[in-house]
């Protein structure tokens, strides 16, 4: 009996529960009056025989694979393995896929012998824990469905089971980035012990290549997140606003003070698509057509390091992308600016831009000020823009022209090669992405405390 | 206090000052126009570049191919070909050379490589529809390989120009609609490449996560806006939510890569893994515009519930979840296509591996859409930047179509109350 069938039949019996239930109530109604409806019964009924067998369920799946391994090598097969982990572990593998079925034969000959007692095992196990299941979720079906009376208040019960569901749901979001700061902590804390956590916040030279044999040239191991921290903020917070700020402001300054409101309705949207464009499509975008364009450029104008990989090809495709955000945040923030003080100033005789320059916009600076640092934040986390069209090699330089690399970048490149877990490259790239977790959190607080710290409340 | 004379407004100095004004603000306002033609003409030039270089990907040509089969090193017998393992016997005899010197008998020993892993596919699929065919020599139409197919589109080097222009002269080239590029999957060989694969690992990712983050995201909301108290816990799970609604996405990938990958052990590149974790991306999203939804929603018709005696419970779920539901499914779907973009969460948990074959389930490796760009795009072989721009059309496609549902939900079905 497989897990899935397990809870296949968990589902049957709780709705069977329910459907008794169900009849139950009804046939008591026909007796005198129920205080809840027959449904209710019913529900109740089959919730209580679902909900711990599914949760006794959900504990059992994962603990299960780790019996079977146990048991597994404590077989008389398992203790003829090799006792050198790497070796048994690659076995052990392989004779998992035999044994589900997804290849005929492994490159140990120890794995065949292993798959049908891995087979026998995980038959075993599952037997136990979907009968275990099962049992109380029989169990739990009599309990219940013995209260089922014409007095019994069955509505109340099932909405506060329901109420445990919505709170469940409600607390999968701390759950989650409980999960991340979790996660980053631990996986850099093992990064640190590798590494000097001092030379990685400080250190100024990144080459993450560690070298495999003592005279290799240009693999020093280093981890200095300097380099990459100034150019993601080179690319985002410099190059892309830039492009992004003016650019944003000036649309939504445009859209919302001096085009047609028909013009508006058709300007708005498109302005829009822009930001649901995926981000894959810019990176290529900015690879194949707007870097080429960038280095020719640089050439142009004498710089004869134009990289084909310049920061400044990324740093404005991403300040495109940032300008609908921009531009919205800004659009809510002169819009929450009151009627009377624009009337105010253009009754005084000024015209609409020395309204919009010394009355509208001081009046929303905050609103502003707290969208564009939001915006930071969005293009620092910026990945695939970046991928595709910034460098690898870690510069420190301040040449819109030279390549610059990224956290981001960084941390794909990190994971995506072929290396073990725990190497210290891996656990590199979460630190990185604590890092990044950080900037990015510390970037919203202050963006959050700038709107409701210095924002006026008109009326 | 003694006041000065008053302004004469006629006087050229005066006049002078308006004009100036007046200048200022007519260049305001071009700078404005400026701003959104800017914004405007890039998003075209994007979408026009990619359709020129993209549209190409959806044409191939086929060139006509004299190919005897008696004279052929092929030892396939028809009448074997019958029954459901026809397709297997075909493909393990060995066509690819079978091709290749009927290529060189036709248009000489340049012609050796002409065809690739596409006209492999396409003779396999002919031979199986119809075995009588290898009793005969019959001049098959069949799509050429990725170098003649450049050289017939472009410029190319100077043997494969030689080629199609041969070609040409024969009447032995043509161009068709690129059925191969929608049914087939990932490929070495950029002629025989196709989004199939990648579309139907989407749509198992997606499928995941709509299971997972609309549910869950639904059910926050309303705790949230109905039955939460006031009280530190309500105030972290608030501050949780707009904070993950923050995080970069491929944060998410990393948490995704520690905890579902190295935790709880599930397969890598799966489907089921790529899915649960755009589903933790997405549900913050969801509650969001589920909570806005929600409150949108009239008091008075909560209180006409509770009036007739319905209880907390059944009001929502009777009465506001249903009235709030065309704004919580548009919120939804915008959610939805944007994760159906996001690529970098994915290549953290795996979903970068040449997958030459659709998945059969959400635990079969598998790819999406977004990665399959981000891998056809690092790909030197020039017949892949056509390839990647048409899989960028067909993605541009579909979100189009997502954002177009969006929108028709907010103006058909959403009330203004």
């Amino acid at each position: 009996m497989s897990l899935g069938l397990a809870l296949l039949a968990i589902l049957i019996v709780a709705f069977g529960a329910g459907w008794l239930g169900f009849g139950r109530a009804r046939r008591l109604r026909t007796v005198g009056r129920l205080h809840s409806l027959p449904s209710y019964h019913g529900a109740y009924v089959a919730l209580w025989a679902a909900i711990p067998a599914l949760l006794l369920l959900a504990a059992w799946a994962p603990m299960q694979s780790r019996l079977v391994d146990q048991a597994v090598l404590a077989s008389p097969e398992g203790r003829a393995l090799p006792t050198v982990e790497m070796q048994r572990d690659s076995i052990l593998s392989e004779a998992r896929e035999i044994a589900s079925g997804e290849r005929a034969q492994g490159f140990n000959p120890e794995s065949s012998t292993l798959a049908p007692r891995i087979v026998k095992e995980q038959s075993r196990f599952a037997l136990m824990g979907g009968a275990a299941t099962l049992l109380v979720a029989l169990v739990a079906a009599v309990l219940a469905s013995r209260r089922t009376s014409a007095q019994f208040r069955a509505r109340t019960g099932v909405e506060r089971w329901f109420m445990v569901v919505l709170f469940a749901a409600s607390l999968i979001a701390i759950l989650t980035t409980l999960g991340i700061l979790l996660s980053l902590m631990f996986e850099s804390l093992r990064f640190f012990r590798l590494y000097p956590a001092t030379s990685f916040i400080f250190g100024l030279e990144w080459s993450p290549q560690t070298a495999i044999r003592a005279d290799q040239a240009g693999s020093s191991g280093a981890f200095g997140s300097i380099p990459l921290l100034w150019g993601t903020f080179f690319i985002g917070a410099i190059i892309a606003m830039v492009v992004a700020i003016p650019l944003g402001l000036m649309s939504a300054i445009y859209l919302t003070q001096y085009a047609h409101p028909r013009v508006r309705t058709w300007l708005k949207p498109i302005l829009e698509i822009l930001a649901g464009v995926p981000t894959v499509v810019y990176g290529y975008f900015a690879a194949l057509t707007v870097a080429p364009m960038v280095r020719s450029l640089g050439i142009a104008l004498g710089v004869t390091s134009a990289s084909s990989e310049s920061a400044l090809a990324a740093g404005s495709v991403m300040g495109i992308m940032i300008i609908p955000f921009i531009s919205s945040m800004a659009d809510d923030s002169i819009a929450a600016v009151p009627q009377a003080m624009r009337d105010g100033s253009l009754a005084m005789g000024a015209t609409k831009s020395e309204t919009i320059r010394r009355v509208l916009l001081p009046a929303a600076l905050p609103g502003v000020m707290g969208g564009i640092l939001l915006a930071v934040s969005r293009a620092i986390g910026e990945t695939m823009i970046v991928v595709m069209a910034a460098g690898l090699a870690a510069n420190l330089t301040a040449n819109p022209f030279a390549s610059v690399t990224t956290v981001t970048v960084q941390i794909v490149q990190l994971l995506t090669g072929d290396q073990e877990f725990d190497s210290a490259k891996t656990l590199a790239a979460f630190a990185l992405g604590l890092a990044l977790f950080l900037i990015t959190l510390l970037l919203n607080l202050i963006a959050l405390h700038i709107v409701r710290r210095y924002q006026e409340q008109y009326e | 206090m003694s006041s000065s004379a008053p302004t004469r407004w006629t006087e050229p100095e005066m006049h002078k000052r308006v004009r100036r004004r007046y200048a200022s603000e007519r260049r305001f306002r071009a700078f404005g126009f400026a701003a959104v033609s800017i914004s405007v003409l890039f998003l075209a030039f994007l979408l026009v570049s990619m359709g020129s270089k993209g549209l190409g990907g959806f044409v191939q040509y086929q060139a006509a191919l004299p190919i005897d089969f008696a004279k052929s090193s092929l030892f396939l017998d028809p009448a074997t070909l019958r029954g459901p393992d026809a397709a297997q016997t075909v493909a393990s005899a060995d066509l690819e050379t079978a091709i290749s010197q009927a290529a060189t008998a036709a248009y000489g020993p340049d012609a050796a490589e002409m065809f690739g892993d596409a006209a492999v596919n396409v003779l396999t699929r002919k031979i199986v529809a119809d075995p009588n065919i290898l009793t005969g020599a019959p001049t098959l139409w069949l799509p050429v390989g990725s170098k003649v197919d450049v050289a017939a589109k472009h410029e190319a080097d100077a043997a494969s120009e030689h080629l199609v222009n041969v070609l040409k002269s024969r009447n032995a080239l043509r161009s068709a609609f690129n059925m191969e590029f929608l049914t087939q999957s990932d490929s070495t060989d950029p002629s025989a490449v196709g989004v199939w694969g990648a579309l139907k690992g989407t749509f198992l990712t997606i499928l995941v996560t709509i299971g997972l983050a609309f549910p869950v995201g639904v059910l926050a909301a309303v705790y949230l806006e109905e039955f939460a108290a006031r009280n530190r816990w309500t105030d972290a799970i608030e501050v949780s939510i707009n904070n993950l609604a923050a995080v970069p996405s491929i944060i998410f990938g990393l948490l995704g890569l520690a905890v579902f990958l190295n935790i709880m052990d599930l397969p890598r590149s799966a489907p089921l893994v790529g899915g649960l974790t755009l589903a933790l991306m997405t549900m913050p999203v969801i509650v969001i515009a589920g909570r806005n939804a929600i409150k949108t929603v009239p008091p008075s018709i909560r209180d006409a519930a509770l009036g007739v005696g319905a209880s907390k419970m059944q009001v929502v779920f009777h009465h506001v979840l249903p009235l709030a539901l065309p704004g919580i499914l548009t919120g939804t779907i915008i959610g939805m296509a944007r994760a159906l973009g996001e690529t970098a969460p994915l290549l953290m948990i795996g979903m970068r591996a040449f997958i030459a074959a659709p998945p059969t389930g959400i635990s079969a490796p598998a790819t999406v859409l977004p990665v399959q760009i981000f891998l056809w795009s690092d790909e030197v072989d020039r017949g892949f930047v056509e390839k990647t721009s048409a899989a960028i059309i067909v993605l541009l496609l579909f979100m189009l179509v997502m954002n177009g549902l969006a929108i028709y939900l907010r103006n058909h079905f959403e009330r203004r109350w």
